[in-house]
């Protein structure tokens, strides 16, 4: 008898022991601490340790001023850390959310929308406000930003005989001169697979993937089609070949070791030029037009403050130090990102030169797809993306616009 | 136990079972005793089961409850803020077409054909070490079983971070494939299938275009002509890489059992004049049999929970030939926030796991005569 009965106790022991401590880790509405000190709770992911400092600085400094007291954690993997966070009920009051991320966390009611509350919230580029804005409501303020340009290696530039005026201006430019430069065991260009490079050339050609709103799928667009035509172009004339055929992780990796001559990379190009190839040098220029225009890609990041955070005004209090003008510009300075503030832009192209082509690519640029459930899709996409010398670009596309089609449709829950 | 802590129990019917047919006094003892047997046995294992209770088998029941549910990781799972979907998550990796069931489904492809390539090959690799470090007359035996073992104590991902720069395009590999005037292909971009490829070696189809009967029909969401295209060359370079890291271990296991067969045994088969290969087949293999089945077993649950390699060399590109279940679970859960998803495929992969070894318990046990005919026996 005790034989059978006894692990069925066990395990009712365990499972009840288990809800009791579940129970108490799931709450209702967070009680809010207004009074005394508060300790704030920061989850960054850092692209290295200037940033993580950069961070730590300005964080300090408000702890100082305000008496409070701010830890600031260094993330791994920060979308699933705050997965994981957010289940448990445990989140940091404040960490970076990624604009792909972010309509995501505002559906589910993970962030607590405080855009109201910030102290200059019309100073921020309208692009970025928008991509911050869910249900009519900004919920967090932009961190900064980022957009692509056309690095181009100077060295191998002049060596072709090109000069100044050949920077390509449209397609054929671009085509032309890759295909000058593409010699001698180097490449003209190399960009990622990955549409969050290629996307800017759908832009060019006048369209994009999804409905601004994105409610619609766009992928079939024939000025989509167009542009990942041109793209296979130039991936069967074999001067443009994509980073893992040259022994590269990414793009900028590539253009480093010069083994491509052009890549379409941001503002973290900058960054990792200086510290791990300084020297090869290098140049800036806007990406070429399309038949439908300039068109580039931008990316950003907000301060997302949880909605289970039981100091969010405090929290609210410490992001409005964090976009200060001051801290903006030294963020930009140090980790090579963009102020979000449109006010700061024009100081931003004075105090970098060198980054102009990227600061002028914010007024046109193409925030990612970023609607509930599309990561998957969106990387199915760029998984396609890799095989695109041996596929149809309408294919392709087809393939993108149902799957994507099926997300926004409502039919998949 | 009980005699000291009960006299009256112990000492009571002992000297009637003298007198009653032994059969009936153990029908009648024996629940006791071994009750209170039993609970002590309990007491001491608690400690164990509790904590494997705690720490796996509510979890894996938990799992299960998040399986059937629609949640998103946002709530507690067992509060009912989760949407109660039943089978909608089972059905969606099977029945539904779209992009989760062809994932799903190219998951199971790739990590068929990697079980089918290299649980025969750990295997074979690992009882040839094994037969070759028992050798009587090698010399330097301790050196050769080191090193043999050695990839099997080196952490995965180192090995799969060495085994990224061998097989880059200009990596070693490649290098000395240029030595003997190959020319090697890009190992991790490479996303053509090992059939797709012979057969377009021997000329008898063009890769590019497929026999429309194959490219154009399919089933669950595949064509046939994916369905056959066999693991990608990207797909072959993590199989190589876990041939070559799990056969130490098995290879300890296989020498074990060597080492068990008695030396007599080995002796009389010398003096009936068998040769070498007569002596593995009929004497050595035959002894190794329960070892092979752990082998073989150990193997199928490796192979087929295959992640770590995955996360680290190709993250299931390149056009998601080497996408396997296990890291498909984790990407669905933890990327696209779909934890339903993601725990219905775990449990698909168990069911999965559970059917092989059921399978393979069967195949081996079909070659033993005498342990076929118990069963039957017993079932009639």
């Amino acid at each position: 008898m005790s034989r059978t009965k006894l692990p069925l106790v066990a395990c009712g022991l365990a499972v009840s022991l288990l809800a009791t401590a579940c129970s108490s880790g799931f709450g209702q509405g967070p009680s809010q601490v207004t009074s005394g000190k508060q300790e704030i709770k920061v989850l960054i992911a850092t692209s290295g340790s200037p940033e993580t400092a950069a961070v730590k600085r300005a964080a300090d400094a408000w702890a100082e001023k305000t008496g409070n007291s701010v830890t600031v954690d260094i993330a791994q993997n920060i979308d699933q850390q705050l997965g994981q966070a957010f289940a448990g009920n445990n989140p940091p009051d404040v960490f970076y959310t990624s604009g792909e991320q972010f309509p995501t966390y505002a559906q589910r009611g993970s962030l607590y929308a405080y855009g109201d509350k910030l102290k200059d919230s019309k100073a921020f580029s309208p692009l970025l406000t928008r991509a911050f804005t869910y249900d009519d409501k900004m919920f967090c303020a932009p961190k900064d930003q980022s957009t692509l340009g056309l690095a181009v290696n100077t060295d191998l530039w002049k060596k072709a005989g090109l000069t100044e005026a050949d920077y390509p201006r449209t397609w054929d430019d671009l085509a032309r001169v890759a295909k000058k430069l593409t010699k001698d065991g180097v490449t003209g260009l190399t960009v990622n697979a990955d549409y969050n490079q290629l996307g800017a050339f759908f832009k060019q050609s006048g369209s994009w993937l999804t409905s601004p709103d994105q409610k619609k799928m766009t992928a079939t667009d024939k000025a989509n089609v167009r542009a990942l035509a041109y793209v296979k172009e130039l991936l069967t004339q074999g001067v443009l070949k994509f980073p893992k055929a040259l022994d590269s992780g990414w793009g900028g990796e590539a253009f480093g070791k010069g083994k491509a001559a052009m890549t379409i990379e941001g503002n973290w190009l900058a960054g990792m030029m200086e510290k791990d190839f300084p020297g090869t040098s290098y140049k800036v220029v806007p990406l070429p037009e399309g038949p439908g225009g300039k068109g580039t890609m931008a990316f950003t990041n907000c301060w997302g403050i949880a909605a289970k955070s039981r100091h969010q005004a405090a929290a609210v209090d410490l992001v409005n130090h964090l976009t200060s003008d001051s801290s903006q510009l030294t963020f930009a300075k140090v980790v090579g990102v963009m102020p979000s503030k449109q006010t700061l832009l024009d100081k931003y192209r004075r105090q970098n030169p060198e980054s102009a082509a990227w600061a002028d690519g914010a007024s046109y640029a193409q925030l990612p797809v970023s609607a509930p459930s599309m990561r998957q899709v969106m990387a199915e996409f760029n998984t396609s993306l890799a095989g695109l010398a041996d596929k149809d670009p309408a294919e392709l596309l087809a393939g993108l616009q149902k799957n994507g089609a099926s997300v926004l449709g409502g039919n998949r829950r | 136990m009980s005699t000291t802590t009960e006299p009256e129990l112990g000492a009571g019917p002992e000297p009637g079972s003298e007198r009653r047919p032994p059969g009936r006094l153990d029908r009648l003892r024996r629940p006791r005793r071994d009750g209170r047997q039993g609970v002590w046995g309990w007491v001491f294992v608690s400690p164990m089961v509790l904590v494997l209770g705690l720490f796996l088998a509510v979890p894996v029941i938990m799992a299960l409850w998040v399986s059937l549910l629609d949640w998103d990781g946002q709530s507690n799972p067992f509060s009912g803020a989760a949407d109660f979907v039943g089978l909608d998550n089972y059905q969606g990796l099977f029945a539904e077409d779209g992009l989760t069931r062809t994932l799903f489904m190219t998951s199971l492809r790739n990590n068929l054909y990697y079980v089918v390539l290299a649980v025969p090959l750990q295997t074979a690799l690992a009882l040839g070490l094994a037969l070759a470090v028992n050798q009587q007359r090698l010399k330097g035996k301790g050196a050769f079983r080191t090193a043999f073992y050695f990839p099997s104590v080196t952490s995965s991902i180192a090995v799969s971070t060495v085994f990224l720069f061998l097989f880059q395009s200009s990596g070693a590999v490649n290098s000395l494939l240029k030595w003997v005037g190959v020319q090697g292909p890009n190992w991790f971009t490479d996303a053509r299938g090992l059939v797709w490829v012979a057969l377009d070696w021997i000329g008898l189809v063009d890769p590019s275009s497929p026999p429309a009967a194959l490219a154009d029909h399919g089933v669950l969401g595949l064509s046939w002509w994916e369905w056959l295209s066999g693991p990608s060359i990207a797909m072959c370079t993590i199989i190589m890489l876990v041939v070559w890291t799990t056969s130490g271990t098995f290879m300890l296991m296989f020498l074990a059992a060597l080492q068990d067969i008695p030396e007599a045994q080995l002796e009389s088969a010398r003096l009936d004049g068998t040769n070498r290969w007569q002596t593995l087949r009929h004497v050595i293999l035959p002894a190794l049999r329960p070892i092979l089945f752990l082998v073989i077993t150990l193997g199928l649950i490796g192979t087929w929970q295959v992640f770590d390699q995955v996360y680290v060399m190709s993250q299931g590109q390149p056009a998601n030939t080497t996408l396997t279940p296990a890291f498909l679970s984790y990407n669905m859960s933890f990327k696209d926030a779909q934890y339903g998803t993601g725990a219905a495929i775990s449990f698909v992969l168990l069911a999965i796991i559970l059917v092989m070894t059921g399978v393979q318990r069967l195949v081996l046990r079909e070659r033993d005569g005498r342990r076929r005919l118990r069963p039957r026996r017993a079932a009639r």
